[in-house]
């Protein structure tokens, strides 16, 4: 291998790392922010999640939840802190692509283009509404 | 019981599973959703919704790390997540049209296997298996950090590995866990990838794989965020802890103590399923 590909592997391998570490506890707080917002208010009622119902449509899309986190309700706020976990791999998918683009190999570029493809279908397809 | 206690005393849980989970290597999810469902009562739906964030939050908490050690490879992990995000979307599908009492049923067989799994002894670290053509043409033989200078390895059997992951997709999709064992059971057994390079590699993948069916979940209702916050933010408090005090904890009697209340949970979830409890 030439050294210099590997340095640059080196380097998008930290940045991929940084990218992880900072969704992570972006998400993390603004669960936390969410999920006392949502004891403050509904801590002393009963819990129900015996039987399954499914969520209320606006937890269900991304359109819903931003209505509701801005509303500033506890659980879309959750909900917005879920979002941007879930888009913390697909993010890192997405900068692997400038990243293979950068070292030239334009077969990974197609194949992490295609991993996000079938992210993006999971989620444009089944939740923007 | 209010939603205040029940929400603290999932988060302690969690926080415990996510901890074991981390200094035994097998992962907090696996006994998530057993835990939640058995113990808590919680319908097995939400359950596997709030473990499978869960597996986002700590694969890509533990993947920051690792990725900087050099030990991950990339490319061998985007290749290989075609295949896993593909059977994700498969699985996650499938959880909806399928039974509780089939779910229930396949995540008891999938534990007694992570079980087993667990108590198998490791790979040997030294084998030499010359270049495969397919792979070489991917590109996916690497090299890691070793004691003395970089190690370089070859790839093997790309096409068995690829339909494991797809399986391992599929199982993820399905029961909401990151199916690790089966990832590393891929690359290290069948690709004949060096056991430290299947295990970082694995872990950088699961959340990619997690991410592909969460949209289905959130699209169906499974994601109730008054669950997924105290689960997400136990198991994640729990795994970094653990992380942090991997090195100074003898883990022989925790790995065979774990292995034991996943046999446990895998026979209640079994009795469950074919009793149509769950």
């Amino acid at each position: 291998m030439l050294p210099k590909r590997s340095w640059s592997d080196q380097k998008i391998e930290n940045i991929l790392g940084n990218l992880l570490r900072a969704g992570v506890l972006l998400s993390a707080l603004v669960v936390l922010v969410g999920g006392v917002i949502y004891l403050l208010r509904y801590g002393q009622s009963p819990v129900d999640l015996r039987a399954f119902r499914g969520e209320p449509s606006d937890l269900r899309s991304v359109g819903g939840i931003l209505r509701d986190a801005i509303a500033l309700r506890g659980r879309g706020i959750i909900q917005l802190g879920l979002l941007f976990l879930i888009a913390t791999p697909v993010a890192r998918v997405a900068f692997s692509i400038f990243g293979f683009a950068e070292e030239h190999d334009r077969m990974y570029v197609v194949v992490a283009s295609i991993v996000l493809l079938v992210l993006a279908y999971s989620f444009i397809g089944s939740t923007w509404s | 019981m209010t939603i205040l206690e029940f929400s603290l005393l999932v988060c302690g849980s969690s926080l415990i599973a996510g901890l074991v989970g981390a200094l035994t290597g097998l992962g907090g999810g696996v006994v998530l959703v057993p835990l939640l469902s058995l113990l808590f009562k919680v319908d097995i739906r939400y359950a596997i919704g709030a473990s499978l964030v869960s597996v986002i939050a700590t694969s890509s908490g533990a993947a920051a790390a690792y990725v900087k050690e050099g030990f991950s490879n990339i490319r061998i992990g985007m290749f290989l997540e075609i295949a896993t995000t593909s059977g994700a979307l498969l699985g996650a599908n499938l959880a909806a049209r399928v039974s509780t009492h089939a779910i229930a049923i396949v995540f008891g067989v999938v534990l007694l296997f992570s079980a087993y799994f667990s108590r198998k002894p490791r790979s040997q670290a030294d084998r030499e298996v010359p270049p495969d053509p397919l792979a070489t043409g991917l590109r996916l033989n690497g090299s890691f950090p070793d004691a003395d200078g970089p190690r370089s390895y070859n790839v093997q059997h790309v096409p068995t590995g690829w339909a494991l992951m797809f399986g391992a997709g599929a199982l993820s999709g399905l029961l909401g866990i990151g199916s690790g064992a089966i990832k590393v059971l891929a690359m290290d057994q069948a690709m004949k990838i060096p056991f430290k390079v299947s295990t970082t590699t694995s872990n950088f993948m699961i959340g990619v794989t997690a991410a592909a069916s969460a949209g289905v979940y959130l699209n169906r209702g499974y994601i109730d965020p008054g669950l997924v916050m105290p689960v997400m933010l136990g198991v994640l408090s729990g795994s970094l802890l653990g992380a942090r005090i991997l090195i100074k904890v003898h883990t022989k009697w925790l790995r065979l103590g774990f292995s034991l209340v996943i046999v446990l949970l895998a026979i209640e979830m079994l009795y469950n399923g074919l009793s149509g409890r769950i």
